[in-house]
């Protein structure tokens, strides 16, 4: 039985929803509303007449090798930054969970990394990655490594990888360590009984056990991969060298903002949250039916 | 099979010390069960044998191996958990298969044993649920069909029908035990349930904070406890315990009660000493008003079991004694006149100990071959 809360009166709840509503209106729906009107329409380059074109934007984005350089790699960049983010997330939260006395301590430091804002997660990386002042960089380039990740198309990709899976470590641990501590010890133990290594428990056991759990975190993290990096790569790389970082995200900003194309910007913006919604649907789903083993 | 062999098994989690030198032999094919109050340690000092701890202290012996230092999957054990700690993602097809896939049997023969073990355990039916789709009931036959599967050289089991409820466990209690006879594996079952120790068991170990207080066939234990501890946790409703002092050179003993009793022969080695005097409340007998030496019970409470009454009351003393009676229901605040038969009486030392009569050894051994 769900327990329902009884208001009084029947405007009582709308008026406790407004101030959300107000803020979700202004800041999301409206902007939002007027992404997907400006996807039809297109400006001459003053921003002086326009025209409706109806999906002409949609088939241009299409048509564009570059933008379907962009989609690619921002599947290339998604994919690494969450296979990166939750296999180091799970390695850590394996050895944690062992050790599980010291996992507060552990716990706190693991965390901040996810508090930290992005422009600063950034500059810390300039110090490690950077050809000059970087720590890595100084010490790759003295054993003979040409790195530079403002020249190499490839090394910029890593840079910003690597930089943009740190952030979500923190969160991935935490929901794995919560996951493993779930697991009942009694079980593993009857495991170990059954004459499996610790290898083997961890691949037929454990890591099945774990699967609500990475399915949700690897949700989060593609979320997080395809729109909740613009800062790193903007703060980083800023979408080059010659486009080598640029994702859909940072493209859709650079027509937007530095092309003024504002119909295509728009357009690029739709198919985001195009995105967007088909993964939180495929959330929801997963929420609902809570992904049995 | 094997044997099990237990030597000095000292263990401390840190500074607290939960086994203090257990010492046990364990014949192939034998039924032990170790029973004590919650907290004493049964369940460490099975998780020592199945290597799931490590001793602080002492050896084990699995089929006269030392087993010390080996890892749980190299002792060739199987565990039947109190919460059953069935792989969860796994059919019970898979979870009976787990340990012999991973021995890397045959796939053929996998499927043989499997479903052998799972028709005599009426899980036939079952192989492709998930545990989540099973009873309780269902799921520790999962439990004991996985252990039974391995035909390991020693079954361990911790408390296993203790999440039952009271019909089904009675009936667990005895498949299990008719399924150990079949098989014929030594095994360790752990318990705080003194029936099922009673009934389930070859040979009992009474665990008492961490030491074995009593290593003996149920019959001697319930016949001759070692100490008042075992004494007044064996049995059901508990033995009833008296003051006394021995008097007459340890011929009788006088109670505080208000009557002496002759003893068949005088504890050896004491004379004249307090003494803790204990009968169960079966053999304590009711006799017809003016008896001689009968003591006057003031009746404080009466439960009816049904073929039987538990009579609560209290001596002349102050001293509480509980009496089971089959033909006697008497009213709360009467009065009975009882005897406490010389042949029932068990004598306990200051520090505790049984005191053993001078002839009471011959005096089992009459009765035995009586019997
Ligand atoms: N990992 C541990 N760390 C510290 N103390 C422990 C640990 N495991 C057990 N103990 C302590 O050891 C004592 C014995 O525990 P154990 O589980 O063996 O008791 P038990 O006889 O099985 O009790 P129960 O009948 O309640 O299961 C308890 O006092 C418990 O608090
Ligand atoms: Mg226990």
């Amino acid at each position: 039985m769900r327990k329902k809360v009884i208001f009084p009166q029947i405007g009582l709840p709308y008026l406790l929803l407004l101030p959300q509503l107000a803020i979700t209106s202004v800041f999301f729906f409206l902007p939002a509303g007027q992404a997907i009107w400006f996807s039809f329409l297109r400006q001459d380059a003053f921003g002086i007449r326009t025209e409706f074109v109806g999906f002409e934007n949609f088939v241009e984005l299409v048509q564009d090798p570059l933008y379907l350089e962009s989609l690619w790699i921002t599947l290339v960049f998604s994919f690494w930054v969450t296979a990166l983010a939750m296999s180091v997330a799970l390695g850590l939260a394996v050895l944690a969970d062992r050790h599980i006395r010291g996992a507060t301590a552990y716990k706190t430091l693991l965390i901040w990394p996810y508090a930290i804002a992005p422009a600063v997660a950034a500059v810390l990386w300039i110090f490690i990655f950077h050809p000059q002042v970087g720590l890595l960089g100084r010490f790759l380039n003295g054993i003979g490594v040409a790195w530079d990740y403002k020249l190499n198309g490839t090394q910029a990709l890593i840079t910003v990888v690597v930089a943009s899976a740190w952030k979500q470590v923190s969160y991935n641990f935490l929901f794995f360590l919560a996951g493993l501590q779930s697991i009942p010890r009694s079980v593993l133990e009857a495991a170990a009984i059954d004459g499996a290594s610790p290898a083997r428990r961890f691949w037929t056991v454990v890591f099945p056990l774990l699967s609500p759990t990475t399915f949700f975190l690897l949700v989060i993290n593609l979320t997080y991969a395809f729109f909740d990096t613009f800062g790193v790569i903007d703060a980083l790389t800023k979408g080059g060298p010659a486009k080598a970082t640029t994702t859909l995200i940072y493209r859709a900003y650079i027509d937007g903002r530095v092309n003024l194309d504002l119909g295509s910007s728009s357009a690029q913006s739709v198919v985001l949250m195009l995105a967007v919604i088909a993964l939180t649907a495929v959330q929801f789903r997963f929420i609902e039916r809570k992904v049995h083993y | 099979m094997a044997t099990l062999e237990l030597r000095g098994i000292r263990k401390s989690f840190g500074d607290v010390h939960v086994l203090h030198g257990i010492d046990l032999q364990v014949a192939e094919g034998e039924f032990i069960v170790i029973v004590g109050a919650s907290g004493c340690g049964k369940s460490t000092l099975l998780r020592i044998v199945a290597g799931l701890e490590t001793a602080t202290e002492g050896r084990v012996l699995i089929g006269g191996v030392d087993v010390t230092r080996l890892e749980p999957k190299d002792r060739d054990i199987a565990m039947v958990f109190q919460n059953y700690a069935l792989y969860p993602h796994m059919s019970v097809f898979d979870n009976m298969a787990y340990g012999l896939r991973i021995r890397g049997l045959p796939r053929a023969e996998i499927e043989q044993r499997v479903r052998r073990t799972a028709e005599m355990l009426g899980l036939g039916e079952l192989l492709r649920r998930k545990p989540r789709e099973l009873s309780g009931g269902q799921r520790q036959r999962v439990a004991m069909g996985r252990a039974i599967v391995r035909e390991p050289k020693l079954f361990l089991f911790d408390e296993p029908l203790s999440n039952l409820d009271a019909k089904l466990r009675v009936q667990m209690r005895a498949e299990i035990k008719r399924l150990q006879r079949r098989l014929g594996v030594t095994s360790l079952y752990v318990t705080h349930d003194q029936v099922e120790a009673m009934t389930l068991g070859d040979r009992l170990v009474v665990m008492n904070g961490g030491r074995a207080e009593q290593v003996a066939t149920p019959m001697e234990v319930w016949r001759e406890p070692a100490n008042m501890y075992v004494a007044g946790f064996i049995g059901a409703p508990a033995m009833n315990f008296l003051h006394g002092r021995l008097c007459s050179e340890g011929n009788a003993v006088d109670l505080r009660a208000g009557c002496a009793i002759a003893l068949a022969a005088p504890p050896a080695g004491v004379k004249d000493a307090e003494v803790t005097v204990g009968i169960r409340p079966e053999h304590v007998r009711i006799v017809g008003n003016g008896t001689v030496g009968a003591i006057p019970l003031k009746v404080d409470l009466v439960e009816p079991l049904g073929a039987e009454s538990l009579i609560h009351g209290i001596l002349p003393s102050g001293e509480g004694l509980t009496v089971r009676a089959s033909d006697c229901s008497p009213f709360a605040g009467t009065t009975l006149p009882v005897v406490l038969p010389a042949e029932h009486l068990h004598l306990f030392g200051e520090d505790g100990r049984r005191l053993r009569l001078a002839h009471a050894r011959s005096a089992t051994a009459r009765v035995r071959a009586g019997a």
